[in-house]
C-alpha cells in the first residue's frame, strides 16, 4: 500500500482511453484517505477480457465538496467519499 | 411438417412492444452473439435475470432493523455487512464487498454511482429507475442537498451530509435513524418501515 489512512493525496489528471473507474469530476482534486479497502482486480484490464491481474488497492478518498464544486452551495462540512485505485493517486502537500 | 419445425435454438424476428430502445437492440444482439460463441447460455441469462428480480429490499431492512434493537449486531454490521447478512441467512450476493454507513443526528448518507448503477442488489434487489437516470447520478454530486430536498429530506444546515460515489468493488448500503416514537415496536413491524429508499439514503423511515 503507497498510502495510509488520513493522508493528503490528489486524483491524477491524465487522460485514459478506454474504461477506467476514475469519475472525471475528481481529476485534479484534492482529497484524503479515510481507509483502505483492500485490493482488487483492475478494471481497465479485465474490461477488455484480461484477468486484471495485478490487484490494485482501492482507498476511500474523502473530497470536501467546496474543493470539488467550487460553488457548492451545501454545509462547509459536506464531503464526497469516493473508491479510487490506486495508480490514480498522487502524494499532495 | 412444416419448415419451421426446430426447437427455437436459432435468432428470429424479436418479440418486442415495436417501440425497443436502440440501447435494447444492442443488448440482444450483444446476447445473440455471446452465446452464439459459447460464452453464456440462454439459461446462464435467464437464471442471472431470476435471481435478480427475486432479491428485495425486505432483506436489506431485516439488516436494519435487527442493527437497531441490536448494537452489537450493529458494530458487526457496520464492521463487515457480508458477514452480518450471512448471519441472518440472508445472501449477499457474488464478489462486491457491501460496506453499511449509519445515519445518525449528526451524519446523513447519500449513495450514487456516478458512473454507471452500482447498488447492493442481492440486498436490495433491482435499483429503482431514478437511480440510474442521468439527473440523479449528476446532480446527488453536485447538488445533494437540491435533490434531498426534491425527495422530501430536508436536513438541518449543521448534519454533515456525506455522499458515497460506488465507483469500484464496494456497494453501500445506508442505515437509517430510527424513526422517533418506535421503541416499543418488535423488530418484525421496524422492518416494515425500513423503504428501499430510506437505505439508499433519500429518505426517512416512516414511523
Amino acid at each position: 500500500m503507497k498510502f495510509r489512512a488520513g493522508q493528503r493525496v490528489r486524483v491524477a489528471v491524465r487522460p485514459h482511453e478506454g474504461h477506467h473507474r476514475t469519475p472525471g469530476y475528481l481529476k485534479g482534486k484534492p482529497g484524503n484517505i479515510e481507509l483502505v479497502h483492500g485490493s482488487f482486480t483492475n478494471p481497465e484490464t479485465r474490461a477488455y477480457g484480461a484477468d486484471g491481474l495485478p490487484l490494485q488497492p482501492v482507498y476511500l478518498v474523502g473530497f470536501q465538496q467546496r474543493e470539488v464544486w467550487p460553488d457548492y452551495r451545501g454545509d462547509p462540512g459536506d464531503r464526497i467519499y469516493v473508491d479510487v485505485f490506486e495508480h490514480w493517486l498522487e502524494e499532495a502537500e | 411438417m412444416n419448415d419451421h419445425d426446430h426447437d427455437h435454438d436459432h435468432p428470429h424476428a424479436p418479440i418486442t412492444n415495436g417501440s425497443e430502445p436502440p440501447a435494447a437492440a444492442r443488448v440482444r444482439a450483444l446476447e445473440e452473439l455471446l452465446v452464439e460463441r459459447g460464452v453464456v447460455s440462454r439459461d446462464d441469462v435467464r437464471r442471472r435475470i431470476d435471481w435478480l428480480v427475486s432479491r428485495s429490499p425486505a432483506d436489506g431492512a431485516r439488516l436494519v432493523a435487527r442493527a437497531w434493537v441490536d448494537p452489537e449486531f450493529k458494530q458487526r454490521l457496520l464492521a463487515d455487512a457480508r458477514a452480518s447478512a450471512l448471519e441472518l441467512g440472508l445472501d449477499p450476493g457474488p464478489s462486491p464487498v457491501v460496506v453499511a454507513v449509519e445515519n445518525t443526528q449528526a451524519v446523513h448518507h447519500l449513495v450514487v454511482c456516478t458512473l454507471c448503477s452500482c447498488y447492493p442488489r442481492a440486498l436490495l434487489g433491482p435499483p429503482p429507475d431514478w437511480y440510474k437516470s442521468l439527473p440523479y447520478r449528476s446532480r446527488a454530486v453536485s447538488d445533494p442537498r437540491g435533490v434531498l430536498t426534491e425527495f422530501g429530506v430536508e436536513l438541518d444546515a449543521d448534519v454533515e451530509l456525506r455522499v458515497l460515489d460506488s465507483t469500484a468493488d464496494m456497494r453501500y448500503l445506508v442505515i437509517p435513524r430510527r424513526p422517533a416514537g418506535s421503541e416499543g415496536m418488535s423488530e418484525e413491524d421496524l422492518a416494515a418501515l425500513v423503504t428501499r429508499d430510506a437505505m439508499i439514503g433519500v429518505a426517512q423511515p416512516g414511523s
